[in-house]
């Protein structure tokens, strides 16, 4: 059987925050929240927890980091160890000054795209993905708050969506 | 009103007094003559068992001993002239970032204006000593610049080629243009501060504005001149273009640190209960990102000169590389590394302890940095760091502190009436 929700409309971010914690207090539980732009706190009001992608992106920036000195290493020191210029090729520390150039550059390349990869696919976004856009107007202005009606009465939900200052309540199945 | 407790006093007074007798004993204790250190060089030859030492030539030796009575001598003198220069540099910091924000407009720092404006009363006294060490090494009372010492320059051309820009007259005559500049502008901002407390007027707060546009133009330029003349002229044969941001770099990070110590330590004592967690998590952030920019700055000076490896600029980092091998590639990790480490994660700039041992290890750091710029042209090999060293900084830590948190009790400790003080208050990240 699928779940009922309800789609409660707002046309303020105010209006929106102050309903999205009258919900949780009453215990009505909110799938998702639409709106057109970010609103500041709204994570916070409905409780959800804090994004890990700057450890991610920790991690990849050390990754990069050491994929540039095995790289150079290799290539520079262990493999074919030329006399370029009279630089020290004798082993990594010793011509280090010339690949810390490389090796920030690959951190920063590392840490940004896999992290922005990372966000694509935690996200589920893709080129021709199918939009999940419940209503056209929620990326204009309006804010949408889907919420479940579970167990409760539908009325008495959509009675107490309206008294939080939604000015358009639709059910859904 | 903040009012100066009796152990704060007194801390600084037993500091200033150990500093004091340190210092004096490290001036005592400088060796009286060259054939002093010629006895004392030979018995530490022979306490290494050098055998090869009877086969150096006679002549060698005698100026080697010479050598070394210099720089022995020149020790205690360098040791307070760091310990000098880097306290006044770093209040002088604390009021470019003072500056800084009033021309920004910034709206979350205002509540932290009285704590800058106290570390700023220290460009006064700090200035004074530093301008009374650069007259006595005029007189001629220290070898701490050798280009001071007219035989050095009649034997040397490439000073002699620079004697337009570097002789005495120009040179304290600069000191006196950039110090009196940054004290006079720093005391009108603090008084114009001072004056809105009581009757604002929107003349006063536009003023303020003003002066601290003109300050940061006048400053960039200053510093900049300030670090050939107070820091590279010591090494007076090496030059490098980016040496002034280098320097700005280090004064700015260690202001901006001593301003969060200051801050968190006067609210663990229940002052500054407006402070919150979201001013010290922007202070961290400030330290985090001018420490990296240091690092930059750093690199970028060290890698160019590597790089190419031109003799004449080379030396300079090959005597730091050889001599103070340590210290030098030690307090990169201690500016760079911990910092970079420890502040890059978001909770943790919320965490006063955390901020505190960071804070504390980037002050000792940024001390090693001109530690590292000072010490080599003027003690050379024979560096140590031993009482005139810690004494010194004990010394001019001690003025330090009396004299910023005299600075603390001279307004109230959150500015009145400051047109962005509310948004301050109410400042969340």
């Amino acid at each position: 059987m699928a779940a009922k929700v309800l789609h409660a409309f707002y046309t303020d971010d105010d209006i929106l925050m102050n309903a999205v914690k009258k919900v949780r207090k009453q215990k009505y539980h909110i799938e998702e929240v639409y709106c057109p732009f970010p609103v500041h706190g709204l994570d916070k009001a409905m409780g959800l927890s804090h994004t890990r992608l700057a450890i991610t992106s920790f991690l990849y920036g050390c990754v990069g980091l050491a994929v540039a000195l095995t790289m150079m290493n290799f290539i520079m020191i262990v493999d074919w160890p030329q006399n370029i210029g009279g630089k020290p090729s004798f082993s990594l520390i010793e011509n280090l000054p010339s690949f810390i150039p490389t090796a920030f550059e690959m951190t920063v390349f590392f840490a940004a795209h896999l992290m922005v990869i990372t966000f694509y696919m935690r996200s589920k976004l893709w080129p021709f993905k199918e939009a999940e856009n419940p209503d056209v107007r929620t990326t204009d202005d309006h804010f949408l708050m889907e919420v479940s009606v579970g167990s409760n009465d539908i009325q008495e939900v959509a009675e107490f969506l309206h008294s939080t200052g939604a000015v358009e309540i639709d059910l859904k199945k | 009103m903040y009012t100066i407790s009796s152990k704060i006093k007194l801390t600084a007074a037993i500091l200033i007094i150990l500093g004091a007798i340190g210092l004096i004993y490290g001036f005592v204790n400088t060796p009286a003559s060259v054939d002093e250190v010629s006895t004392m060089l030979a018995e530490e030859h022979a306490a290494h068992g050098e055998t090869h030492a009877a086969a150096d030539a006679h002549h060698d030796d005698s100026h080697h001993a010479e050598h070394v009575y210099d720089q022995l001598k020149n020790r205690p003198w360098a040791s307070i002239y760091t310990a000098a220069l880097f306290f006044f540099l770093l209040a002088v910091g604390a009021f470019a970032f003072y500056a800084v924000q009033n021309a920004a407009q910034a709206g979350w720092s205002p509540i932290l204006f009285r704590v800058m404006e106290a570390i700023s009363t220290f460009i006064l006294p700090g200035g004074i000593l530093v301008f009374v060490l650069l007259v006595l090494s005029s007189l001629g009372y220290n070898h701490l610049f050798i280009w001071m010492d007219p035989e050095v320059v009649a034997h040397d051309e490439i000073i002699a080629n620079k004697v337009g820009y570097l002789n005495v007259p120009f040179f304290l005559l600069r000191a006196v243009i950039y110090i009196g500049g940054w004290v006079f502008l720093s005391w009108l901002m603090r008084k114009n501060s001072r004056q809105m407390d009581e009757n604002f007027s929107e003349a006063l707060f536009k003023k303020n504005f003003k002066v601290s546009a003109i300050f940061l133009v006048f400053f960039i330029v200053s510093e900049s001149m300030m670090s050939w003349d107070f820091i590279m002229s010591i090494d007076t044969h090496w030059f490098s273009t980016l040496f002034g941001w280098y320097v700005f770099a280090s004064m700015f990070v260690s202001g901006i640190t001593m301003i969060a110590l200051i801050t968190i330590f006067l609210k663990s004592k229940g002052y500054l209960e407006e402070v919150n967690d979201s001013h010290i998590h922007d202070l961290a952030k400030f330290m985090f990102g001018i420490s990296i920019f240091w690092t930059y700055l750093w690199f970028s000076q060290f890698l160019l000169i590597w790089y190419a490896n031109i003799p004449e600029e080379a030396v300079y980092f090959i005597q730091r590389i050889e001599d103070y091998n340590l210290l030098f590639f030690g307090m990169v990790a201690i500016n760079f590394i911990f910092p970079l480490l420890v502040l890059v994660n978001t909770d943790f700039k919320r965490v006063n302890w955390i901020v505190v041992m960071t804070g504390i290890a980037i002050l000792f750091g940024h001390y090693l940095n001109f530690y590292v710029m000072i010490m080599p042209g003027t003690v050379g090999e024979s560096w140590f760091i031993g009482i005139p060293e810690i004494a010194s900084v004990l010394l001019v830590g001690g003025l330090f502190l009396y004299f910023v948190f005299n600075g603390l009790t001279k307004a109230p400790l959150v500015a009145k009436n400051f047109p962005l003080m509310k948004e301050s208050k109410h400042f969340h990240y």
